[in-house]
């Protein structure tokens, strides 16, 4: 399709105007967080700093147990990603490769689960794990992620509802047994949607601030997020390290993305269609 | 051939009960992590729950309550709605552009696609330590980037009168989500479509009004339920932002929950403000439902639409 150059031009200083808004946020915490204190606080604002600051990295890294958080972040980021790829391949699988009763009813009652406000759930959960001692403890953050998530699983049984009924019967009258089959044959096939559902759940779970900030009270306990957001708290005034961290804490997730790209884009195309 | 049909037999007989194992996490999850919790949020909005005393049964006092002499629920039900009126219009028009942009055959496209999603994967701790710096009424590069065009910028976080729109702002630019979701169903079209609206001499416009909207009107449904209900319960970025300030100019309902459960610790009537906003939930999403017949155009996929998930946020 040929395209009128006026038309292109168009579309490319849109294109232009809007990496702006996107781009122009990131390359202004990487210029703050590279400044002296003077720099980074004179009005009108020093684009540049004059010399590279590496050294706030390493006084803001020092400034709080930021390796413990980090410590934990992993911790919870690990365990859940496991426990969801277990437990929505296994669960996904059922939806997709069988039929029986009530099949139909579970699965629509599972996806309006999706739309259940957070807030609702929010009290009793709290008070759940509190019963169960679990409070001030990464065990509300891990635990749940071991007994599925509705997306995840909607995302997966999509995905096998594509692959021919006639791999598994043939699989059955070689005499494998069911649980077999789905490890054997399906685990296998199933490489790309379940990176995709390691990429979103790490991504969300790396990012989340709610749950830590609920369940943890210790700063022992901390998540990455949920310590970057208490010292921001009561560091209001103390940018440069503020600023450190945060890049810290987004560059993990930007590199996972920018290599698992693609699984996102196709995973996505995969769940419209 | 006696072998197999002994065996097609025993599978059969398994059959029965392994389908339920499989899902018997997701079973388990529900009914521990979703319809137990459900249920007695549900029976604590019928009670005075503090957090250090016995709870009392109150009936339904917490909800005459909510509507009759609590101001503050009207305000943060208007605040909220504001937020959603100016918040998922925007949003949803700014992911159909970039998605539009990003789908043109263009060279370099793939790289603008990874611009425009990167906000999406970061933390809302760090976006909101990211707009904060930028919006900073003293040392803030958008004011003074304002100032050198001649333009005075508002104390955005500051003024109660602009810091609503410091949350819409950080908030839409996490839309590479929603891009991505369009951009893969804009892709989707099929090209003869525009060739042949091409040679019938239909102008890019055109093309995009007849074809690419009318097309996609099933994902713009979808966006706009999702968007709806992000808005509605967006409480992360308040709290890290501006904590419901200034002059609680920003008290989201999502904030008035939390702060009634876990600041003032009156669990019941939490709960109660919570089940509200489920049902208006639940009402806004039939309401859409509803209404789309008339503009919703569904090829082959009428039950599929349905389903599509939600992206967790």
């Amino acid at each position: 399709m040929k395209m009128p150059k006026g038309f292109k031009i168009i579309t490319f200083s849109l294109l232009g105007l809007f990496s702006l808004y996107f781009i122009s946020p990131f390359v202004w915490v990487v210029l703050s967080a590279l400044k002296t204190e003077t720099e980074v606080f004179s009005y009108p604002p020093k684009i540049f700093p004059e010399v590279l600051q590496w050294k706030n990295f390493v006084d803001a890294w020092n400034s709080q147990p930021f390796g413990v958080y980090l410590k934990n972040s992993v911790i919870v980021t690990v365990l859940t990603t496991i426990g969801q790829l277990l437990s929505c391949s296994l669960v996904a699988y059922g939806f997709a490769r069988y039929n029986f009763k009530y099949k139909n009813a579970l699965f629509i009652l599972m996806l309006a689960t999706m739309m259940i406000p957070w807030d609702v759930t929010m009290i009793p959960l709290y008070m759940e794990f509190n019963m169960l001692g679990w409070i001030n403890t990464l065990k509300p953050l891990v635990i749940p992620a071991f007994f599925g998530s509705a997306y995840y699983i909607f995302l997966l049984r999509q995905f096998l509802m594509s692959i021919p009924k006639d791999l598994e019967n043939a699989a059955r009258i070689d005499g494998a047994n069911e649980f077999q089959i789905f490890f054997k044959i399906f685990v296998p096939i199933m490489k790309a949607p379940l990176i995709l559902i390691a990429v979103l759940n790490i991504l969300s779970v790396w990012n989340d601030y709610l749950g830590p900030l609920i369940y943890l009270q210790d700063q022992s306990k901390y998540t990455l997020a949920l310590g970057l957001a208490a010292f921001k708290g009561v560091h209001d005034l103390q940018i440069l390290p503020i600023m450190s961290i945060t890049l810290v804490m987004i560059i993990p997730p930007v590199v996972i993305f920018l290599i698992a790209q693609k699984y996102i884009v196709d995973g996505i195309s995969g769940s419209v269609k | 051939m006696q072998n197999i049909s002994k065996k097609r037999t025993s599978y059969q007989l398994i059959n029965k009960k392994v389908p339920y194992l499989f899902i018997l996490p997701w079973i388990i999850g529900f009914l521990v992590f979703t319809l137990g919790p459900l249920i007695f949020s549900l029976i604590m909005s019928f009670f005075n729950w503090p957090i250090t005393s016995e709870p009392t049964f109150v009936g339904i006092e917490n909800y005459k309550t909510m509507f009759t002499q609590d101001p503050q629920f009207y305000k943060s039900i208007i605040i909220t709605f504001k937020f959603a009126a100016i918040f998922v219009p925007l949003n949803l028009a700014i992911a159909l552009i970039l998605a539009l942009l990003i789908t043109q055959p263009l060279k370099g496209m793939k790289f603008f696609r990874t611009i425009f999603y990167l906000p999406a994967v970061v933390s809302g701790v760090a976006i909101s330590i990211i707009w904060g710096w930028i919006f900073n009424s003293e040392y803030g590069i958008l004011n003074y980037i304002l100032s050198l065009i001649g333009v005075e910028g508002p104390m955005w976080l500051v003024d109660p009168k602009w810091a609503i729109f410091t949350i819409v702002i950080a908030s839409a630019w996490g839309v590479g989500i929603m891009m991505l979701i369009f951009y893969t169903n804009i892709k989707g079209i099929p090209t003869e479509l525009y060739e042949a609206a091409a040679i019938d001499g239909a102008g890019p416009l055109r093309q995009f009004f007849s074809i690419t909207i009318p097309s996609i009107t099933p994902t713009i449904l979808f966006n706009v339920i999702t968007s709806v209900i992000g808005a509605l319960q967006q409480l992360a970025l308040v709290l890290l932002l501006t904590g419901g300030g200034p002059l609680k100019s920003t008290y989201f309902y999502g904030l008035y929950v939390y702060n009634n459960a876990f600041k003032h610790h009156q669990l019941g009537y939490a709960s109660a403000n919570a089940w509200f906003m489920f049902i208006v939930v639940l009402l806004l999403t039939m309401v859409i439902f509803k209404t789309s017949s008339t503009w919703v155009f569904y090829e082959n996929e009428v039950k599929k639409e349905g389903k599509k998930g939600r992206r967790k946020k």
